[in-house]
């Protein structure tokens, strides 16, 4: 097992990934990453899953971190910056992400709400993680972008669209699906849907 | 109305906009910092809601909008009786195009046919504007900015309902605004609010239980029923452990709140809302000049 670095409760890890630093991560555990990030939504994910992939070597999706979202970006002088950057709902990417992360070796997935069995069954398997950030957070996850290194696709997709190089410092998330076939997700609503038969019983008729 | 009037209510609708996009209103803020500390410290849930917290002191030091989806719009608007209400509407529509320049509103608005944004969020039934005439000589303008995950996981009842085994009675009602809180799960960014209302017809229910958000969170309903029933909601709902965005935890649910509006006998609904930590509402007293005089939350 990788040792991780731990700061104030939260494993600080360094992107890109090893597949044993992945592999070491278990659903709960509270992350911050450091590296590059590259995001993706609705558009790219179905025209990555169509076998498309970026022309240019400066976005490369080997082996990389994707972020399911939409950022809002703006340019200051040559540079662009992003002023809001929270995650956007994954699910809407469950038909494409186990593909997706078979064909590039995705390291983690980053978004909010969780995904679906393909998306767990596929982080098992080619050892990736599902990341949770935390919904509505835009301020907080756009003061952790700290450049914005580039974007690919930005006529074809449009901004929020468009696959952006971010590099981000301490960028906090929760690991919600791990590489060991666990799903945060489907523990709660498990514990949650029994609880709340034991409460509508209670209620009575 | 004179032309200094419209600018400096314009300016006041603008600055509403701008609070209510960048501010979480006093009491969300306190329910928010209580389900914080509820939390056990390093568990995911406290370490969401610390990141909850930041993200509030960030909006409100940098101006910006607290989420980047800033919802749809909705006024709630009572005005002096001799108001020209064209007016008004044209001067609310104005200070939302205003305040979309300004980065307060994201371009948000989507012709539903086309899917071309408008780029200033007007457009058929956008911005939405609840307005009445009262006898004041002053306005009461109100706020929400509803977003968009939290308002698809809303759900509305048909009694009875098999499905979760709810009768046409409150135990009925109980029953299915948890199944609401049990689907809205890892969706809608919680810890989340309820606005639900019993009966009325599918329209008026949704509404009803919307306008319920306009409710300080700490108040209490004047309905000692439905007061009982709020408090039990709310405590049930966190037994359910779904806690912070789903990550298990004690902070489900801030608060419920609850109307009732009469029905037809054929008919018995429970709309819920749900609203999510994000909680857009503001609302200020402006007087008959348009200034700003009092902030109502
Ligand atoms: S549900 Fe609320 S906090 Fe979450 S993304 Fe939508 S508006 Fe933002």
């Amino acid at each position: 097992m990788a040792v991780l670095e731990r700061e104030g409760g939260a494993i600080q890890l360094t992107a890109p990934f090893t597949e044993e630093k992945v592999r070491s991560l278990k659903v709960g555990d509270m992350v911050e990453i450091t590296g590059l990030l590259l995001t993706g939504r609705d558009a790219v994910h179905k025209w990555l899953h169509d076998g498309n992939e970026p022309s240019v070597k400066e976005v490369d999706l080997k082996n990389s971190i994707i972020y399911h979202c939409g950022p809002v970006m703006m340019k200051k002088g040559k540079n662009w910056v992003a002023t809001a950057a929270g995650p956007t709902t994954s699910i809407r990417e469950e038909p494409y992400q186990a593909g997706i992360i078979e064909k590039f070796g995705l390291k983690a997935v980053i978004g909010k709400g969780g995904m679906g069995e393909k998306t767990r069954e596929a982080c098992q398997k080619f050892g990736c993680v599902y990341l949770h950030a935390v919904g509505g957070a835009a301020q907080v996850l756009a003061e952790r972008i700290r450049a914005v290194e580039g974007v690919y696709g930005l006529e074809t997709f449009g901004s929020p669209e468009a696959i952006w190089k971010l590099r981000v410092e301490k960028f906090p998330v929760v690991v919600t699906i791990d590489a060991h076939g666990n799903s945060l997700h489907k523990e709660v609503e498990a514990s949650s849907s029994s609880k709340l038969g034991e409460i509508v019983g209670k209620i009575g008729k | 109305m004179n032309k200094t009037l419209e600018t400096r209510l314009h300016d006041s609708l603008v600055e509403i906009i701008r609070k209510t996009s960048a501010e979480l209103p006093d009491d969300v803020f306190k329910a928010i910092e209580e389900g914080r500390q509820a939390e056990q410290a390093g568990s995911s849930a406290a370490y969401a809601m610390n990141i909850i917290c930041d993200n509030v002191d960030i909006a409100k030091r940098k101006s910006q909008p607290l989420c980047q989806d800033t919802g749809t719009v909705l006024f709630y608007i009572h005005f002096p009786m001799k108001t020209d209400y064209e007016k008004l509407q044209k001067l609310i529509k104005k200070a939302v195009v205003t305040a979309t320049k300004k980065g307060y509103l994201r371009q948000n608005s989507v012709d539903s046919i086309t899917g071309k944004n408008s780029g200033n969020n007007i457009g058929p039934g956008a911005p939405v504007i609840h307005a009445e005439p009262w006898k004041k000589d002053h306005f009461e303008i109100k706020l929400m900015l509803k977003g968009g995950g939290c308002e698809n996981v809303g759900a509305q009842y048909s009694l009875p309902d098999s499905r979760v085994g709810a009768g046409r009675d409150l135990k009925g009602v109980e029953k299915c605004i948890l199944d609401a809180v049990q689907n809205a799960q890892g969706k809608g960014c919680g810890p989340g609010i309820l606005g639900v209302a019993v009966g009325g017809d599918r329209g008026t229910g949704y509404s009803a239980s919307k306008e319920q958000f306009l409710r300080k969170l700490g108040d209490r309903n004047r309905n000692p029923e439905l007061s009982a029933l709020e408090e039990r909601i709310t405590r049930e709902a966190n037994e359910l452990g779904i806690g912070p965005m789903g990550f298990g935890g004690k902070t489900t649910l801030l608060a419920t709140k609850i109307t009732a509006l009469n029905r037809v006998p054929a008919s018995f609904f429970v709309s819920v809302s749900y609203m999510c930590w994000a909680f857009r509402r503001q609302g200020a007293k402006v007087s008959n000049k348009g200034e700003i005089q009092k902030w109502l939350y």
